[in-house]
Parts: structure tokens; C-alpha cells; sequence
């Protein structure tokens, strides 16, 4: 339906495109003491610039080509990621400049992430689908492996490639059997087809597997056990700066578009998915937190503790009511809180990390010993991340946790709850190794090291963002319902 | 003509092929091209589906030239890193590589 291609709906789309060429140019013409600031500077205002793009058609409701929703659902998510991506950018600057000489593509890899990530939440076609996840797939693979004279980072890339390419082929032929099955690649289409029983004879039988292949390749996005494996190597062996951005924007895609799929596409197989996400959050959560336990990298640990806060998000998505309509409590409204809960969170205690490494070579949860003496700001902001990982009010890390724990307990889905419960006190155990490692290990003889301006910057405003949104929770839930209810299709 | 089950048939036995190469092999290149094999049983898929249910429409066929096509974007990314795989190490033997774990 080309008719009714309306271009303004991809002005946050064609800006990142553009901006990541113009980084590239930047990169080829600037000189090195210009390029230092020019490329993270330009990077920085072309997001502003899609934020601000994507801000101002917030409660647009329509489908852009047939294939991309320009709805509340996709803004939130776009307007989420481009927040993100700043704060690594700003995370990064100082961490990739000592590490790499070729810092006009890491800027412009990273925007193309965001641009694939925009695809991605707003794709209601299958076919978008899967070019949204693949291209951000793909363009995570190099970035995982950016570093390639550094033996970790390239084996952390290599894993993580093998393990996206057989997800991604498995997603694909899950894919292929929901177009045989219903002869449409159109995800409100499809919900049609399949409700109405239009479907090709003696074939409905694959619509079960269909679903269980299709939501492999989802829970390899948001690293969901079984198919976690890959993430905390691709975590750790990733530059830290990389490592927020898997950890949040790309984990959140891979929700995003979970919640898509089977909201929009297959909601007439309900018990079959609801049945399906609700063993794999409790697997996820209990098993991440389980190896997180007995970690002795920081990084490490950070890595299986964002696994088991997949399973937390995945807990919304379990409850959710239908139709997910305007009210509080409806599970995606959980989902949305928790996502960018966890974006200053996550982001947070991972840029961090990467100013540890910065000013002592390396994330053992050992270098962390006395950090309150050496770096006092870092320890301080630590502090507040962890505890908001852990959901303490009035962090950002509660207010997420409320709003997925309530609709579970609402929807009578007990067992989850209580397991979840033992979860986040599980959790709270291995945070506060860090914390009492920091504030009561005392290590005399490591000197002080300064933390980097952007750096700062950075976790000033995650520190901002943690505590705005656990105390304007209000407006935050405001906002995710509005977004929730505005999915297209629903 | 040959039915459509047939072809379904034939990709399945491809798909199933591929992933037993993927969980099998140990060197990274054979990896790659188990998975190969699995997009191509997807291709399969689609374009017989696409024949034999709805000609008129070509969300198959693009969607089966699409997938091509970013399998191509795809293996050339994977054989870059392999090459800087082995330059480091001199193997692209994944049960070589285990720096990560715990």
C-alpha cells in the first residue's frame, strides 16, 4: 500500500541514516584532535534529533507502507533507545578512544544499531520483522567484536554470531511455517487468518511449533534461558560501552518485538505462548541468578544478573490481560516500566564498570576493594544502580518491579510470583557483595583514579534517570499505558 | 505435479541436516555452513508455500530474496571475524576458544 507512505512517520528513521553517513564523511575528512569530540558530538545531536523527531508524532496511530507502525508502542521504545544510545555514546568516549583507532565506525555502528532498533519495534510484517533483528544481529556482531586484536573481544563476537546465526534460522523457519500456514507475512493479517480458522488445510497442526521456533529467536534477543548462553561471554568479552547497549536496547528490542508478534499476530494461540513464556521466566530468573551467585568478575556477574531481570520482564508479558487496555496493572504496561527502568539502571552499573576498568585495567569483583576511597563518586553511583537493580524504593529498580509483580499477582499466577520474590532477594545477595566490597574492604595501598568528563556526565544522568522515574513513577505509568493501549492491532 | 508436502518434506530433512552439522562440527567455517543449510531449507519453505498457495501475491518471493540477501550480509560478517579469529590464533576450532566461561 505505497499510497499511503507518509515520509514524516520515518523522520527518526532517515535522520539516524543520515547521520551515521555524515559520521562516516566526519571520520574521513576530520583531523584526529577534532575528530576526538566532532564524532561523538555529531553521533550525540543526530539521536537528539531522532528523539526529538519521534517525540512529536507521539499518538500518531497508522501503519507507514504496510510494513512499519507508527504507534505509541514503537515511540516508546524509539524514544527509550535514543536516550540509551546518548548515555553510551557519552560512556564511551574515553574507553574506545584508548582501545581503537577506527572510532568513526564504532559511532556510526552504533547508530545504525538504534536505526535497526527503530525498525524493529515498529515492524508489524514479518518480513520487517526479521530485517529489524537480523540488521541489529549483524551490526552487534561487530560491534561485540570491535576490538578484534583483543583475544576476548573477538571470541566474545565469535560466540555470539554463531549462536544469533542458528537462533536467527530457526526464528526464520518458524516464520516460513506461519506464512504457509496462514499465506500472509502481515501480522494483523495473520491474527484474522488464524481466529477465523482461513487457514491451509490439514496444516494447522504447525501453528504450536511454529510459535515455540518463532519465539527461539525472540528469546535469543532477550537472552531468555535456554538460549542465554552466549550472553555473558558476548557481555564480558564485549567493550563495556557495547555491553550497555546489549544489555538494554537490544534485550528491550527483543522484547518489543516478542510482545508484537504474539500480541498483534497470535493472540488466538494465547495458552499456548502465555504457557511457553511463563516455564521459561521462571527458568530464566532462578537460573540467572543462581550463576551470578559465583561470579568474581563484576562484569560477569552484572551479565547473568540482566539475564535474570529478563525473566522479571518477561513476567509482565505472562500476565498480560486481554485486551491490554488502558488501565494500570495490564502486564505490557509492567514490561514498558521495566524496560526503561532498566535502561539507567543496567546502563548505569555498566558504565561503571567500564570507568573500574578504565582506571585499574580490570572488573574483578577484587579491584572494586575500597573503590569509596579511591573513587568516591563511582562507589556512590554504584550504590544507587545496584540498589535500584535490587528495587529499592524509591529507585528506579521498584517501581519497575511493582508494576510487573502486581499484574501477576492479579492475574492469580501465584507460583510465579512467590518464585520471583525468592529471585529478588537472591539477588539482593550477590548486590550487596559489591556494595560491602566498595564501602567496608579497605585497601590502602591502590591509588585514586579520576573518572573521565563524559563519563561523568553519563552517570550523572543515569543517576537522574534512576531517581526520576522511581519518584515520578506516576508519570512513567501514566505514559506506559498510554503506550501499552496504543499498540496497533490490539 | 509434485505436492507441496513433498517439498516441505525435503526442507525439513535440510533444516534438520543443517542443525545436526551446526551442533556437530567443530571448526567455525563448517558452523557457518550448517546454517547455511538451514536458511536454505527456510527458502525452501517459502517459495514452495508461496507457488503453491498464493502465485498472485510475492510476499513469499521477496520475503525468500530478502532472506538471501541477509544471509549474504550475514556469513560476510561471520567469515571477517573468523578471519581475525585465526589470525590471533592460528585455528578457527571453537573448542579452542574458551577465554569466556564461568
Amino acid at each position: 500500500m505505497l499510497n499511503t507512505l507518509n515520509v514524516v512517520r520515518l523522520l527518526p528513521e532517515l535522520i539516524l541514516l543520515v547521520t551515521a553517513l555524515v559520521v562516516i564523511f566526519v571520520d574521513l575528512y576530520a583531523r584526529r584532535r577534532t575528530a576526538l569530540w566532532l564524532l561523538p558530538g555529531v553521533s550525540i545531536a543526530g539521536l537528539v534529533l531522532a528523539f526529538v523527531a519521534a517525540f512529536a508524532q507521539w499518538g500518531a496511530q497508522e501503519v507507514v507502507a504496510g510494513t512499519l507502525a507508527a504507534d505509541s508502542f514503537a515511540f516508546y521504545f524509539k524514544l527509550v533507545a535514543a536516550v540509551t544510545v546518548v548515555l553510551v555514546i557519552l560512556a564511551s568516549v574515553r574507553y574506545m578512544r584508548e582501545r581503537t583507532r577506527f572510532l568513526g565506525e564504532f559511532y556510526a555502528f552504533l547508530l545504525v544499531a538504534t536505526l535497526a532498533v527503530f525498525v524493529a519495534v515498529s515492524a508489524t510484517d514479518l518480513i520487517t520483522v526479521y530485517l529489524g533483528l537480523e540488521t541489529l544481529s549483524i551490526v552487534s556482531y561487530v560491534l561485540t567484536g570491535f576490538l578484534r586484536d583483543d583475544k576476548r573481544s573477538n571470541e566474545a563476537a565469535i560466540k555470539y554470531f554463531l549462536y544469533g546465526a542458528v537462533a536467527s534460522a530457526i526464528m526464520l523457519y518458524g516464520f516460513s511455517l506461519l506464512y504457509g500456514l496462514t499465506g500472509t507475512t502481515d501480522l494483523a493479517e495473520i491474527a484474522r487468518r488464524l481466529q477465523a480458522g482461513d487457514v491451509l488445510a490439514n496444516l494447522e497442526w504447525v501453528a504450536w511449533p511454529a510459535v515455540i521456533l518463532a519465539a527461539v529467536g525472540f528469546a535469543f534477543k532477550a537472552s531468555l534461558v535456554p538460549f542465554h548462553q552466549w550472553a555473558p561471554d558476548a557481555y564480558e568479552g564485549a567493550p563495556t560501552p557495547v555491553t550497555m547497549f546489549l544489555s538494554t536496547v537490544s534485550k528491550a528490542t527483543g522484547f518489543a518485538v516478542m510482545a508484537r508478534v504474539f500480541l498483534t499476530a497470535m493472540p488466538s494461540l494465547g495458552e499456548y505462548w502465555m504457557a511457553l513464556l511463563y516455564g521459561l521466566a521462571i527458568l530464566t530468573m532462578t537460573v540467572g541468578n543462581l550463576i551470578a551467585l559465583r561470579q568474581t568478575s563484576v562484569k560477569r556477574m552484572l551479565a547473568y544478573s540482566s539475564i535474570a531481570h529478563a525473566g522479571f520482564i518477561l513476567m509482565g508479558l505472562v500476565a498480560v490481560t486481554a485486551p491490554a487496555g488502558g488501565h494500570p496493572f495490564n502486564g505490557l504496561d509492567g514490561v514498558l516500566m521495566y524496560v526503561v527502568a532498566y535502561a539507567f539502571t543496567n546502563a548505569g552499573a555498566f558504565a561503571v564498570v567500564a570507568a573500574v576498568e578504565d582506571g585499574t585495567g580490570d572488573a574483578t569483583l577484587d579491584n572494586f576493594a575500597g573503590l569509596i576511597a579511591r573513587a568516591p563518586f563511582l562507589a556512590a553511583a554504584m550504590l544507587i544502580f545496584l540498589l535500584s537493580l535490587a528495587g529499592v524504593p524509591p529507585l528506579a529498580g521498584f517501581a519497575a518491579k511493582l508494576f510487573v509483580f502486581a499484574p501477576v499477582v492479579r492475574q492469580e499466577y501465584y507460583a510465579l510470583a512467590v518464585v520471583a520474590l525468592v529471585n529478588a532477594v537472591v539477588a539482593a545477595g550477590y548486590y550487596l557483595k559489591v556494595v560491602k566490597q566498595m564501602f567496608f574492604v579497605e585497601v590502602p595501598e591502590r591509588p585514586a583514579f579520576a573518572v573521565a568528563r563524559g563519563m561523568r556526565w553519563a552517570l550523572w544522568l543515569m543517576i537522574i534517570g534512576v531517581f526520576g522515574v522511581g519518584i515520578f513513577m506516576n508519570w512513567f505509568a501514566f505514559m506506559s499505558v498510554r503506550s501499552a493501549a496504543g499498540m496497533l492491532g490490539l | 505435479m509434485v505436492p507441496l508436502s513433498w517439498y516441505l518434506a525435503v526442507a525439513a530433512v535440510l533444516f534438520v541436516l543443517g542443525l545436526f552439522g551446526v551442533l556437530s562440527r567443530r571448526n567455525a567455517v563448517a558452523i557457518l555452513m550448517g546454517v547455511e543449510l538451514m536458511l536454505n531449507a527456510v527458502n525452501i519453505n517459502l517459495l514452495a508455500f508461496w507457488r503453491y498457495t498464493q502465485p498472485e501475491n510475492v510476499a513469499g518471493l521477496v520475503f525468500a530474496v530478502i532472506v538471501l540477501t541477509v544471509a549474504a550480509a550475514e556469513a560476510a560478517v561471520g567469515l571477517a571475524l573468523f578471519i581475525a579469529l585465526y589470525r590471533l590464533r592460528e585455528s578457527v576450532n571453537v573448542d579452542e576458544i574458551q577465554l569466556l566461561k564461568g
